[in-house]
């Protein structure tokens, strides 16, 4: 090919930033914008009017606020009925509330990953989707911390699991898995809804300051805190962001460990592992990746973001979830050689009826290993990682094979424990399968509205990555202003002058 | 206004005089370069009470402005440790004291489960490590309010049509009008010589 000499790699990369120079780093806002063309990208979308949203919005809305209805239906007639409306039963008492909490909970691990973990390794990427992806954080531990809710039977007493000083003189008892799961989840949402909220205050302002209508004024003014970007403001800020990534790092990966001492705590075969708290963590980073990619693939084409959140930006992410995928593979068959050489009959037995076809709720487990392992393959070839279609059909299998991975560790591990006279059968109910697909509509409901009205990327981020960001790319040069970065020392610039 | 002020007068006082000091001046610049040039040269004429007003963070400006590190890190550290002994002491309390007196729902008491002993080390580790999260998280995000005087709705930079871009792509320097070294038109000259696009005064 001709056109391949590197007089033209600017161009190319400018174009496509996939291509890959390792003399310098790839450009992460495509189409050589401005600032001001960053901002109104993005603001465009939260101020355009309400009678000029896109119909397919509407709808997507309708359908997301009729199955949240649903939910709540349900929900009601749970708390009437009681919980015998699940499927849960002795011995399976975990049915799928427990298995999607895990799996909200695991989903929305990707967001802090992103914004902490990211950060914390100066990964410049982040910044197109961080925002989105802590916004689907907060969505998923909502939807997470649902169903522990209402699955304690008496969801009027949930109370119970906080240590409140009570007429029983009771405390909850901080030995046992379950209480620590209450203060993960717990400081888990307070934080990542600080950390989303915080990097939004900015964003926020923006909104404010180019808002036309007075209501949005109020809103977005309300909510902007009267950041007015003073720099004394942005050093501490920038502080207090860095000391929050730095603090949501070891909880990003200490929430999902937690939820798998639930288990890895137990007695029971098939759950009494030491490998659960990486393999989770591995497990929710994979999942929440993959949700990423089912949100960001169809949102950057419908809000026409595709310079913003580039090709580079979904391919990074399939990097990451055939890295996490891969892990996952491991731990898979490591728990399956385990199984076979720690010589524990028992052990031994839950993984036969687990890998055997034939046994009850066997066929979870090929479904699993299918979606999870076996179909990710793929996304060691570029053409396909950049094929957003298949990319995106590839992340929604991910999606129902780590759904299914709980469904697996969960309900096989339970329906045959050690003692033949207490096995049992797992019959979900049409309640259940409703809750599933309700939770969805929880999820998708606060996800629309948030991309219709709120900052969907991090605008005041993305700019700090863009070249006219830094020292020595402007038209004004300056003796005193150094453009070679880092080396820099504004604190003696010609001199202190004596006072 | 040119009259040179001093250290010793007072907002009081200003507020009699008919022709009273702007609340700021607000010099707007095109781009990184230009803003890092101008705060170097705001901070080397001693100006005291003055910002830089910017879309994001800019590198090298805390220098350039000459402005000392923030003391929040010392609040975060006060609070995880706050968190952490909460954490442990919480559950040494309810799980391994039993001191009388107290009203009963407010009582610890001594119980041995699934055979741990009652200072269980190993299984109060999550929940301290949690109480120490959440404290220093609440606290970097509270402190940075706090130190920052935030919420505060009303600013009257606000007023300037053109600091609206101040969160879009445009850099201010806004030098307030009780600054020490503050001198009228001699300190808006100064402005316009830096290559600002614009100067302006508000008034509070």
């Amino acid at each position: 090919m001709a056109t391949l000499t590197t007089d033209n790699l600017d161009e190319r990369q400018a174009l496509d930033n996939t291509w890959e120079d390792p003399a310098k780093r790839a450009p992460l806002v495509l189409g050589d914008k401005s600032f001001g063309e960053v901002t109104s990208a993005v603001t465009d979308i939260a101020l355009k009017p309400v009678k000029q949203t896109s119909f397919g919005w509407f709808v997507g809305l309708a359908i997301a606020i009729s199955l949240l209805g649903m939910l709540g239906t349900l929900i009601l007639y749970l708390l009437l009925t009681g919980v015998g409306v699940w499927g849960n039963n002795q011995p399976v008492a975990w049915g799928f509330p427990i298995v999607n909490f895990v799996f909200w909970v695991g989903i929305g691990h990707a967001g802090t990953l992103i914004s902490a973990i990211l950060f914390l390794f100066r990964q410049n990427w982040r910044t197109g989707i961080n925002r989105f992806a802590e916004a689907m954080t907060i969505f998923a531990v909502m939807c997470a911390g649902l169903f522990p809710g209402i699955h304690v039977g008496r969801a009027w007493l949930a109370y119970w699991l906080g240590p409140i000083p009570n007429q029983m003189a009771m405390w909850p008892n901080p030995r046992s898995p379950l209480l620590w799961d209450v203060f993960a989840v717990s400081t888990y949402a307070t934080v990542s809804m600080l950390f989303w909220y915080m990097g939004m205050i900015p964003d926020l302002a923006t909104l404010r300051d180019r808002a036309k209508d007075r209501p949005r004024q109020i809103i977005y003014g309300l909510l902007a805190l009267g950041w007015t970007g003073s720099n004394r403001h942005w050093q501490r800020f920038e502080k207090a962001y860095m000391l929050l990534a730095a603090l949501a790092t070891p909880l990003v990966l200490s929430v999902h460990s937690v939820v798998s001492f639930d288990f890895a705590t137990s007695q029971l075969p098939g759950w009494h592992t030491t490998i659960f708290p990486p393999y989770f963590v591995a497990g929710a980073i994979f999942g929440g990746f993959a949700m990423v990619l089912v949100l960001a693939i169809p949102a950057r084409k419908w809000l026409k973001l595709e310079q913003i959140i580039t090709k580079r930006h979904i391919d990074n992410c399939g990097k990451v979830m055939l890295a996490t995928g891969m892990i996952v593979g491991y731990a898979y068959i490591t728990e399956i050689f385990t199984a076979w050489y720690s010589a524990a009959s028992f052990e031994q037995f839950a993984f036969k009826n687990r890998l055997n076809p034939a046994s009850p709720l066997g066929w979870s487990f090929y479904v699993m290993f299918f979606c999870n392992v076996v179909v990710i393959q793929f996304l060691w070839f570029k053409p396909l990682r950049q094929n957003m279609m298949f990319l995106w059909f590839i992340a929604v299998l991910v999606n129902v094979g780590m759904w299914f991975e709980r469904f697996v560790i969960i309900i096989t591990s339970l329906v045959r424990d050690n003692v033949p006279s207490s096995w049992g059968a797992f019959v979900p109910t049409w309640v259940d399968y409703a809750m599933l697909v309700g939770s969805f509509g929880l999820f998708f409901t606060f996800f629309l509205l948030f991309c219709r009205f709120g900052p969907v990327v991090a605008i005041a981020e993305v700019k700090t990555v863009m070249p006219q960001a830094h020292a020595g790319h402007s038209k004004h040069k300056y003796d005193d202003v150094p453009a070679s970065e880092g080396t820099a020392d504004y604190r003696v610039p010609g001199g202190e002058e004596s006072e | 206004m040119t009259a040179t002020t001093t250290q010793t007068e007072t907002a009081a006082d200003r507020a009699t005089q008919p022709d009273a000091q702007p609340y700021a001046v607000l010099a707007e610049f095109e781009d990184v370069d230009s803003l890092l040039h101008a705060a170097m040269a705001v901070r080397d004429r001693g100006f005291t009470r003055w910002d830089c007003h910017t879309p994001f963070p800019v590198h090298h400006l805390n220098g350039a402005m000459g402005m000392r590190p923030t003391r929040l890190p010392w609040l975060v550290l006060g609070a995880g440790i706050t968190g952490a002994l909460a954490g442990i002491g919480f559950q040494l309390y309810t799980m391994a004291t039993t001191i009388g007196g107290l009203p009963s729902p407010l009582q610890g008491y001594e119980m041995i489960i699934s055979g741990k002993p009652y200072m269980s080390g190993p299984a109060y580790v999550p929940i301290t490590f949690e109480l120490t999260i959440l404290l220093a998280a609440l606290t970097a995000f509270g402190g940075m309010l706090l130190l920052n005087r935030l919420p505060w709705l009303y600013n009257p930079v606000f007023k300037s049509q053109r600091f609206k871009r101040a969160t879009d792509d445009r850099f201010f320097v806004v030098i307030r009008g009780d600054d020490p070294v503050y001198e009228g038109d001699k300190t808006i000259e100064m402005l316009k010589g830096l290559d600002a696009v614009s100067v302006e005064t508000v008034e509070d």
